[in-house]
């Protein structure tokens, strides 16, 4: 990707090889105002360094490397200024955020127990983390407080033969307006669990297909949650009933990433079959786009862009940016009009917008 | 009687109306109470209601025959066209536009995203830091170990014998019970590099479960069409110990190179050229065919070959990352039943023409021509994928 390109970027993704790779999604409609962009992304690598990356300048700015525990990364977040690092083994360091590479010791350390497979920072509440993994159950950080979880969860009861109920935590979500945490787990199940009542067992509990769940997203309007497993199934799950509301097809290989807009209804998912798949989750549900990545994709961010139907940048065409008011409503249509009038032999963006129409016209080509 | 029934509401075919108006007189007559005079003539073209098919015919007979006249009707109408072309074409002479090719399935395929560039830097390095690495490096030699589901019979054991024979260093054992997560630590252990477990379903096999041991991915094929040695016509001896070379045929895309690696590890890097045997695995719209041969170069031009070994076809049904785990693993590829309409086969692309050709052909002819297609100057084995030599 070109480095003046880089802040239009939609998704940024990373691979099992350590590549992170931006794309954009193209649609030919009027140019509006780009809203804010997250100007920093932080990349946790497998050989225990956390990397800067910049997206003002589209290159790597610095990294820090974070020693202690074994296993790979397993949570990062921010807060005030310092780094929040979670590994395999369990142990949980707050680093001073100094951005250069001198690597200081943590300013503290949690044992979280060894097996964690996520930790999830509130949004809400930013020194507020959630940790799960595999036969480790559910608990909730405070940083700022004490050494002992905020909360813990327990685990269900004996099944119908008596036997106890494995926990394998996959990933984890803070539900937004309320202390609840939704949590998928490697048997299929989906829990809701609310710190504020009396119960520490989950208040729900959904399944969903054979296969473990690997990845969770909330939506938009906050009542339900996508989830992904291991051969590519993604299901749209409610959470004030429980029941599935609908899946989405295309994917082949296990979900690895999967987030949803803020506000549009757009699932952007990544897994093992090398593909980028943003999906339109209602009316009606299907396939918008699909990009051909050719490595293996661990993990994925949305920009926070609010706007998708920006022009990008082309390095090629600058002057297409500044143009930012409604006036360019009629410029897109007459650039459109133009373009069908042409011979096939056209400019590469307008080429492009051609075929980008051309193939939203086919019927069927909704899902893949 | 058929013809009687004739009238009750035929559509009005050509050549019904042959029939129709020669017995329209006897009809009306017949029909028309009082209607003597042969002179009144009811309308040419006979009353059938519009939207009726010849399938509306409740009559089996009539039917039959309605349906074996409109056919012939239709293959004459054809004949007439073909004929009408065929007569402009030699009016025009040279100027005649050139004959249009036939559609096919392969002519009319979209182009692949994922088919790999040989110059791409991303897949060479994804490929040079995966578990197959090693293998490419020359740092191990593969020690295969081929076994079947719980207690095979006969047609099966046969198979894992004939595979031994046909893949160096590789050994057949019995299974008796024991689950595939306990082998495989076990294998771990004994330097295994490969696992094969060949399924069994009423004592014919028909799946393949491909593991890769250390830690590398397992892939889960259905098999078909399996021929025993015994059951290939014109074959030859035996095949020897020398290490076979192979071919790879069409794994052009990410998901073929990743599987088509699969097969390039269980056999030996040094083909031994004197034994003058090879195995193939030939893919074609995502069935890979796997054969043995051992060929002799009569001239520069003329190769024979004879099929020695078992045959069998290999159509991937999954590729899973880790070792056996097929409740807990993560699924590379998994072959979706539903999807398949609406994308073409993943493992291969062809875009010539000429190919279409080829496909018709018999195996032998296909292969015949591959090999002379090359010199004997440039070993065969350059035609292995990957040119790893």
């Amino acid at each position: 990707m070109a480095a003046a390109g880089a802040r239009w970027n939609h998704v940024w993704v990373g691979t099992e090889t350590g590549i992170l790779k931006g794309s954009t999604v193209r649609q030919p409609r009027s140019g509006r105002h780009p809203a804010l962009l997250c100007p920093q992304i932080l990349m946790g690598c497998a050989d225990k360094t956390v990397r800067y990356f910049s997206t003002e300048e589209g290159r790597f700015q610095g990294h820090k490397h974070c020693p202690g525990g074994e296993g790979t990364f397993r949570g990062l977040a921010q807060v005030d200024g310092t780094l929040i690092t979670c590994v395999d083994s369990g142990i949980v360091r707050v680093w001073r955020n100094n951005d250069k590479e001198a690597s200081s010791d943590p300013l503290l350390e949690l044992s979280v127990g060894p097996g964690v497979c996520r930790m999830r920072q509130d949004p809400a509440r930013p020194h507020v983390v959630a940790t799960g993994g595999k036969e480790n159950a559910l608990k909730v950080w405070d940083l700022q407080g004490s050494e002992e979880p905020v909360f813990r969860a327990k685990n269900v009861r004996n099944d119908w033969l008596d036997l106890r109920v494995p926990i394998w935590d996959q990933d984890i979500q803070f539900l937004p307006e309320s202390q609840k945490l939704v949590t998928c787990t490697g048997y299929h199940q989906v829990r809701v669990y609310d710190p504020a009542s009396p119960q520490r067992r989950p208040v729900l509990e959904a399944t969903y297909g054979e296969y473990p769940l690997t990845a969770m997203t909330l939506t938009p309007g906050g009542n339900s949650v996508i989830v992904g497993n291991t051969h590519g199934q993604l299901a749209e799950i409610d959470l004030r009933q429980g029941r599935l509301l609908g899946c989405l097809k295309g994917l082949a290989g296990s979900v690895r990433g999967l987030q949803c807009h803020p506000s549009k209804p757009l699932l952007a998912s990544c897994g093992l079959d090398r593909v980028l798949r943003v999906h339109r989750i209602r009316n009606p549900r299907g396939l918008e786009h699909k990009v051909y990545l050719k490595s293996q994709l661990n993990c994925l961010l949305l920009s926070g862009r609010d706007d998708w139907e920006d022009q990008p940048q082309e390095p090629q065409e600058p002057k297409k940016a500044a143009l930012q008011d409604t006036e360019t409503d009629e410029l897109w249509a007459s650039l459109e009009a133009a373009a069908k009038r042409k011979l096939p032999d056209l400019e590469q963006t307008q080429g492009a917008l051609q075929t980008r129409r051309r193939k939203k016209q086919r019927p069927g080509s909704t899902s893949t | 009687m058929a013809k009687a029934g004739d009238k009750s509401g035929t559509k009005g075919k050509k050549g019904l109306k042959r029939k129709a108006t020669a017995e329209e007189p006897q009809e009306a007559a017949v029909a028309e109470d009082g209607a003597t005079e042969s002179g009144v003539q009811p309308p040419k073209t006979a009353a059938f209601p519009p939207g009726f098919s010849i399938s509306e015919i409740k009559n089996k007979q009539r039917r039959h025959l309605m349906f074996t006249r409109w056919k012939q009707q239709q293959r004459k109408e054809k004949l007439a066209i073909k004929k009408k072309l065929k007569k402009e074409r030699e009016a025009l002479g040279d100027k005649a536009p050139p004959k249009p090719i036939p559609k096919t399935i392969d002519n009319q395929r979209v182009h692949d995203e994922t088919i790999v560039d040989p110059n791409d830097e991303e897949v060479a390095y994804d490929e040079a830091t995966d578990e197959f690495a090693s293998y490419f490096n020359r740092q191990t030699s593969p020690k295969i170990l081929i076994t079947t589901s719980d207690r095979p019979h006969g047609r099966t054991v046969r198979l894992c014998e004939q595979l031994s024979t046909v893949i160096p260093n590789s050994h057949v054992y019995y299974r008796r019970g024991l689950a595939l997560k306990k082998i495989i630590p076990q294998c771990i252990s004994r330097d295994f590099t490969d696992l094969i477990v060949i399924n069994e379903d009423r004592k014919t096999p028909n799946g393949l479960i491909l593991s890769h041991l250390p830690s590398g991915p397992t892939a889960h094929f259905k098999m078909s069409s399996v021929r025993l040695r015994k059951e290939i016509k014109r074959r030859g001896k035996d095949p020897t110990e020398h290490v076979p070379e192979i071919i790879l045929n069409n794994f052009t895309t990410r998901l073929g190179h990743s599987v088509g690696r699969m097969f390039a590890s269980l056999f030996p890097h040094n083909p031994q050229f004197i034994g003058r045997q090879v195995a193939t695995f030939h893919n074609q719209r995502d069935y890979i065919f796997f054969r043995f041969h051992r060929y002799i170069f009569k001239s520069e031009k003329k190769v024979g070959i004879q099929e020695l070994g078992p045959r069998f076809t290999l159509k991937l049904r999954s590729l899973q990352k880790g070792t056996f785990d097929s409740k807990y693993g993560e699924y590379e590829w998994v072959h979706k039943v539903c999807a398949l309409f609406f994308e073409e086969p993943f493992i291969s692309f062809q875009k010539y023409r000429m190919r279409r050709k080829l496909c018709t052909l018999s195996f032998e002819c296909l292969y015949l021509m591959f090999l002379t297609s090359t010199s004997l100057k440039e070993p065969i084995s350059d035609k292995v994928f990957g040119s790893d030599d």
